[in-house]
C-alpha cells in the first residue's frame, strides 16, 4: 500500500466517522425513538441483540486486521513463524469457535421464543384504561379506519387517545398491504380475504408517520398515514367533529371509496353500516363453501385460519 | 377470435415503448444487438463462434459463455439500479422524479430478478462449469450435452426477460411477484407473463445443471479422491447443487400454478374463489430461501481456495468447514418463514423459525472463523482475491449481524418491508456472492487464458466496490431504521430523506465506476496478455486445476490424476510423487447445436406463451421434444482420443514449467 492510499484510506474513515455523527445529531430515527411500550420492547430488542453478535464481531475484526497486518508477506512474522500445515493440533480452537458463538445464538433462541410469545401481535396489551378496536381495510390506495364503537371511520388519519391500547383488526380489499406506525410498533400485513390483528399503544402524544410495507401497485407511495395519538378529551371532541358533515359510509359509498385513488386526502364518513368491515372481509370468501363468516363474529374468527397454506 | 388474435395473439403496434426512457432501453438494447452481430459478420466469425463455441459441450468454453452472458445481465441490471436510485434521490415532494410509479415498479422487479437469475446464477454455473471437472481430475462433466442445453435454457430465459424491454412491459410486482397483486385482476399485462416464463425456462437450466454436477461430483472424481480430498469450492458446489435439485422443483410448480391462475382462470393464489395467496408466500420462499444458499455456498468454496493459496498454508479446520457445508444445507430449508413474519403466523411458529434462522449463523460463524485462522501463521499475499476476500468478510459479517437482529421475530416487525432489509440482503448478496464470484473470476482467470488478470485496474475496482457499497447501502440502513419502506417511488419532503437517498446515488455511482474498471481490467489484461504469460501454476496452488497446462487442453488431463492427498498437487510438488495414471485412449463428445435448438424452440414456447400465440406454444413444445428425442438416438455423439495421440500433443505443451513450493 503506498502512503497515498493510507491517507485516503484513513480521510475515508474520518469522514464516515464525522458524518456518522453529525447524522446523529440531526435525524429523527423513528425506530430508535419509539412512542409506546411495543415500539419500546421491540427497540430494545434490536440493541440486546446487536451487543451479543457484538461479542463475535468484534473479535472477528480484531483477528482479520491484526492477521491481515502481522502474517503479510514480507512481514517479520510471516518470515519467522509461517508454519504451512499449522492446523491439527487445534481442535481446541474448533471447539471455541463452534461452541461460543452457539451459546449466544441459544441466549437469543430464547430471547426469540421469549418475546415472540410476549410481543405476539395478537395479544391485548394491558393497561389502566379499557381498550378500543379500530378495523382498517387497505384499499387501492388509501387506508379506510372504520371506529365500530364511535361508529366513524376516517381515510389516511387514524387517531386514538394516548394511553389507551388500541386493538386493531385488519383486512384488505386490494393486494397485500403492510400496516407499519414505526414509532408505535412493528408492522402486519392486511391482506383481502381474512383478518388480522395488531395490538398497539401510544404513552405520549404525537402525530406519528405510518406507511404500507408492501408493494400493492401504482399508488402504493400514497399510501402513508398519520397516526395521532392526543388526550381523551381532544379525541371525544374529533369524533363529534366527524360527525357534523352527514357522508355515511354505506354499501355504495363504500363502492366508490374503494375505486382506486392515489394520494388520497384524510376524508370522514359517519354514519358507518354496522356490519361493512364484515362484509368487506367476506367479499373474497367462496358463497356456499362454509367459509363465510357471520359478521358479528369476525373479530376473532379468523384467527385459526390465519396462517393455513 | 379473430385471425389477428389467432396469429399474433396479444402482440399489437400498442405494445411498443411508451415514454422516452423506455423507448431509450429497447433502443439501446436493439442497437447492442445489431452492433454485436455486425461485428461478428464483419469479423467473419460466425463459423468459428458456431463450432468453437455455441455448439461446444466443453465445460470451460460453456463456462466462459456463462460468465459472458452474466456480465452483459449485470450491465442491464446495474442500469436499472442507477434509475432506482435516481428515481428515489430525486422523487420527493412536489417532484416526481424521472419515471412515472408503474414504471419504476417494473425497474426494481426487473432489477431484482435479473441479478439474482441471470447475474449471480450465471457468475456461479460459469465458474462452477471452468472448475469442478478440473479440481476432481475429470475430463467432463457427467452430462457434457445437458450441460450446453443448460446453458442455452438459461440464455433462453435472459433472452425472453429482456424481450419485454422492446415489446409489452414487465412485471410491476416485485422480483417475487407476490399475488393478488401478480394475478390478472391487479397484473393484467404480459409483464407477469414475461416474469415466470423467464424465470421457469432459467430455472429449468439451473435443475438440470443440478443434476448434472451432482452426478459428475458423486461418479466423476479421480481414483483415490475420496470425500475427505475433495476439494473444498467442489464440496460446496456438492451442496449448493444438491439444494439446487431439492428447492427448484418447487420454483418450477409455483410458477405454473400462478400462470395457471392467469392464463386458465384458476383460483391457486387468487384473492377470492378460493385462492389462497400465502400459500403462495410460502411456496416462493420455500424455494427463496435455499436459493440465497444456493448462490452463497459456491462462494464460500472460492474463499476457501483462495485464502490457503494466498496465505501459503492448508485450510484450517476442514472438517469443520465441510460439516458447516451440509449444516447449512440443511438449516436453509427451515427458515423460509423469516420472510414473512408478519403474516400473523402464531408466536410458536413464528419463534421457531427465528431460532433456526439464528442457528445459521453459527455454521458460518465457524467458516469465518476458520478463514482467518487459516491467514494465522500464514505468508499472505495480498493480490486481488484476498482484496476482495478482505471487503468480503468486513461487510457479510455487519450484514449477518443485521440478519441476526431481524431473526428475532419481534425486531422484524419493526424492521420488515423497510430499506434496512433492502440493505441487509444486498450486504450478503453483493459481499457474499458478487465479491466472491469476482474474487473467484480473478484466481482462475490465468488458468483458463494463460495471461493474469490485470491486478492494478483489479485494485481500482476493488476500492470503488466498496466504497460504493459502504455509501450505497449505509444511507439504507439508516433510511430503514428511520421507517423508509422499500420500493417507494415517492416520499414526503417532510421526512427528511432525501439527503441520505443522494448519499446513496452517489454510492450507486461509484459501484458503476467500479464496473467500468473491470471493464478496463478485462481490456488492459488483453492488451498485456504478452507481458503477463504465466504457465500452470501461477499462485502456488494447490489443487488439481493448477496441474495442467493454461489454458488447459479440451481433455483437460492428458492421463487421469491419481489422487494421494487432499490438497493433491501441493503434495506432488513437496513430494514428487508421480500422480498421473498410465495414459489411455478415451471418449470425448462431439460438438452439437442440439441444445441450442432445443432452447431456441423452448424460447418460441415461452414467448407464445407470453403473448398468448398458441400455435407458436405448440410448435415450440412440439420442435423442443422433437428435437431432443433426435438427440437422443444420435449414435455418432462421441470421437475417440487414442494415448499415441495424446502423447505426441503433450510433447508441445511444456507442463510444469515454473511449479514453485
Amino acid at each position: 500500500m503506498s502512503r497515498f492510499s493510507v491517507f485516503l484510506l484513513c480521510a475515508g474513515v474520518a469522514l464516515l466517522v464525522v458524518a456518522t455523527v453529525i447524522y446523529a445529531q440531526h435525524a429523527n430515527i423513528a425506530i430508535l425513538d419509539p412512542a409506546g411500550p411495543v415500539a419500546l420492547a421491540e427497540r430494545n430488542i434490536i440493541f440486546t441483540t446487536l451487543l451479543l453478535c457484538a461479542l463475535v464481531v468484534v473479535p472477528v475484526f480484531v483477528m482479520l486486521f491484526a492477521f491481515s497486518w502481522r502474517y503479510r508477506e514480507g512481514g517479520h512474522a510471516a518470515l519467522h513463524e509461517h508454519h504451512s500445515e499449522w492446523d491439527h493440533y487445534n481442535w481446541v480452537a474448533e471447539v471455541v469457535w463452534w461452541v461460543v458463538p452457539a451459546i449466544i445464538i441459544f441466549i437469543l433462541g430464547i430471547i426469540a421464543w421469549q418475546s415472540s410469545h410476549a410481543l405476539d401481535p395478537y395479544k391485548p396489551l394491558q393497561a389502566n384504561t379499557p381498550s378500543m378496536t379500530i378495523d382498517v381495510v387497505a384499499l387501492d390506495w388509501k387506508w379506510l379506519f372504520i371506529y365500530p364503537e364511535q361508529g366513524i371511520a376516517s381515510v389516511n388519519l387514524v387517531e386514538f387517545p394516548v394511553g389507551t391500547p388500541v386493538h386493531f383488526y385488519l383486512t384488505a380489499d386490494a393486494p397485500m398491504n403492510s400496516f407499519w406506525i414505526p414509532q408505535l410498533g412493528g408492522q402486519i400485513m392486511a391482506m383481502p380475504g381474512m383478518t388480522t390483528q395488531l395490538n398497539l399503544m401510544a404513552s405520549r402524544t404525537g402525530d406519528f408517520n405510518g406507511f404500507s410495507g408492501n408493494i400493492s401497485g401504482d399508488g402504493f407511495s400514497g399510501m402513508a398515514f398519520t397516526a395521532r395519538a392526543v388526550p381523551q378529551t381532544q379525541f371525544d371532541q374529533w369524533v363529534t367533529a366527524a360527525k357534523t358533515g352527514l357522508a355515511p359510509l354505506t354499501e355504495s359509498s363504500y363502492a366508490s371509496l374503494a375505486q382506486p385513488t392515489e394520494y388520497n386526502p384524510v376524508s370522514y364518513y359517519w354514519p358507518v353500516s354496522v356490519d361493512l368491515f364484515g362484509s368487506v372481509e367476506n367479499k373474497y370468501m367462496t358463497p356456499g363453501s362454509g367459509m363465510m363468516m357471520d359478521p358479528a363474529s369476525t373479530a376473532d374468527g379468523m384467527q385459526g385460519m390465519n396462517m393455513t397454506p | 377470435m379473430n385471425w389477428q388474435e389467432l396469429i399474433f395473439g396479444k402482440l399489437s403496434w400498442s405494445v411498443l415503448p411508451q415514454n422516452p426512457i423506455a423507448w431509450g432501453g429497447a433502443i439501446y438494447m436493439v442497437a447492442c444487438i445489431l452492433a454485436v452481430l455486425a461485428f461478428v459478420t464483419f469479423s467473419g466469425s460466425w463459423r468459428w463462434l458456431w463450432k468453437e463455441w455455441f455448439t461446444s459441450l466443453d465445460p470451460k468454453k460453456i463456462g466462459i459463455m456463462y460468465i459472458t452472458v452474466a456480465g452483459i445481465m449485470l450491465v442491464r441490471g446495474g442500469v436499472d439500479a442507477l434509475l432506482l436510485r435516481a428515481q428515489q434521490a430525486t422523487s420527493v415532494g412536489d417532484s416526481f422524479g424521472i419515471v412515472s410509479a408503474n414504471h419504476f415498479q417494473q425497474i426494481f422487479s426487473a432489477h431484482g430478478s435479473i441479478m439474482i437469475f441471470f447475474v449471480a446464477m450465471g457468475l456461479m454455473f460459469g465458474l462452477i462449469n471452468l472448475v469442478v471437472p478440473l479440481q476432481i481430475g475429470t475430463r467432463d462433466v457427467a452430462f457434457p450435452f445437458l450441460n450446453s442445453l443448460s446453458f442455452w435454457l438459461f440464455f433462453a430465459g435472459a433472452a425472453l426477460i429482456n424481450c419485454s424491454l422492446l415489446l409489452g412491459d414487465f412485471s410491476t410486482a416485485g422480483w417475487l411477484a407476490y399475488p393478488p397483486l401478480s394475478e390478472l385482476q391487479y397484473s393484467p399485462t404480459v409483464g407477469v407473463d414475461y416474469w415466470i416464463w423467464g424465470l421457469q425456462i432459467g430455472g429449468l437450466g439451473s435443475l438440470l445443471s443440478g443434476v448434472n454436477f451432482i452426478a459428475t461430483i458423486v461418479k466423476k472424481r479421480a481414483k483415490g479422491m475420496t470425500w475427505m480430498r475433495l476439494p473444498m469450492f467442489t464440496w460446496t458446489t456438492l451442496g449448493s447443487m444438491s439444494l439446487v435439485v431439492f428447492a427448484f422443483p418447487i420454483l418450477t410448480v409455483t410458477l405454473a400454478l400462478l400462470w395457471l391462475d392467469r392464463t386458465a382462470g384458476m383460483h391457486f393464489f387468487t384473492a377470492g374463489g378460493g385462492g389462497n395467496m400465502m400459500m403462495y408466500v410460502n411456496l416462493i420462499w420455500a424455494w427463496g430461501h435455499p436459493e440465497v444458499y444456493i448462490l452463497i455456498l459456491p462462494a464460500f468454496g472460492v474463499f476457501s481456495e483462495i485464502v490457503p493459496v494466498f496465505s501459503s498454508k492448508k485450510l484450517a479446520g476442514y472438517t469443520s468447514m465441510v460439516l458447516s457445508i451440509w449444516a447449512i444445507v440443511v438449516l436453509s430449508f427451515i427458515v423460509w418463514l423469516h420472510h414473512f413474519f408478519t403474516m400473523g403466523a402464531e408466536a410458536d411458529v413464528n419463534a421457531f423459525f427465528g431460532i433456526m434462522t439464528a442457528v445459521i449463523a453459527v455454521p458460518t460463524g465457524v467458516k469465518i472463523f476458520n478463514w482467518l485462522f487459516t491467514m494465522y501463521r500464514g505468508r499472505i499475499r495480498f493480490t486481488t482475491p484476498m482484496l476482495w476476500f478482505i471487503g468480503f468478510v468486513v461487510l457479510f459479517t455487519l450484514g449477518g449481524v443485521a440478519g441476526v437482529v431481524m431473526a428475532e421475530p419481534p425486531a422484524d416487525y419493526e424492521l420488515h418491508n423497510s430499506l434496512f432489509l433492502v440493505a441487509h440482503f444486498h450486504t450478503m448478496i453483493v459481499s457474499g456472492v458478487l465479491f466472491g464470484y469476482f474474487a473467484g473470476l480473478t484466481y482462475w482467470f490465468p488458468k483458463f487464458f494463460g495471461f493474469t488478470f490485470d491486478e492494478k485496474w483489479g485494485r481500482r475496482a476493488f476500492w470503488l466496490w466498496l466504497t460504493g457499497f459502504i455509501l450505497a447501502f449505509g444511507p439504507l440502513y439508516l433510511l430503514g431504521l428511520e421507517g423508509a419502506t422499500r420500493r417507494l417511488d415517492h416520499y414526503s419532503a417532510a421526512l427528511g430523506w432525501q439527503p441520505l437517498f443522494a448519499v446513496a446515488g452517489v454510492g450507486a455511482v461509484l459501484i458503476a465506476l467500479g464496473f467500468c474498471c473491470q471493464v478496463a481490467q478485462l481490456i488492459a489484461s488483453i492488451r498485456k496478455r504478452h507481458a503477463n504469460k504465466v504457465g500452470s501454476d501461477p499462485w502456488r496452488g494447490r489443487t488439481l486445476e493448477w496441474s495442467v497446462a493454461s489454458p488447459p487442453p479440451a481433455y483437460n488431463f492428458a492421463a487421469l490424476p491419481l489422487v494421494h492427498a487432499r490438497d493433491q498437487f501441493w503434495a506432488y510438488k513437496h513430494t514428487k510423487i508421480h500422480h498421473d495414471m498410465q495414459a489411455e485412449d478415451f471418449h470425448m463428445p462431439k460438438e452439437s447445436a442440439a441444445g441450442l435448438i432445443i432452447a431456441t424452440f423452448v424460447f418460441a414456447f415461452g414467448f407464445g406463451a407470453v403473448w398468448h400465440i398458441w400455435w407458436l406454444v405448440i410448435f415450440g413444445a412440439l420442435g423442443a421434444i422433437v428435437t431432443a428425442l433426435a438427440r437422443t438416438f444420435d449414435e455418432d455423439a462421441e470421437y475417440v482420443v487414442t494415448a499415441s495421440e495424446i502423447v505426441h500433443r503433450e510433447a508441445g505443451l511444456r507442463r510444469d514449467e515454473a511449479i514453485t513450493v
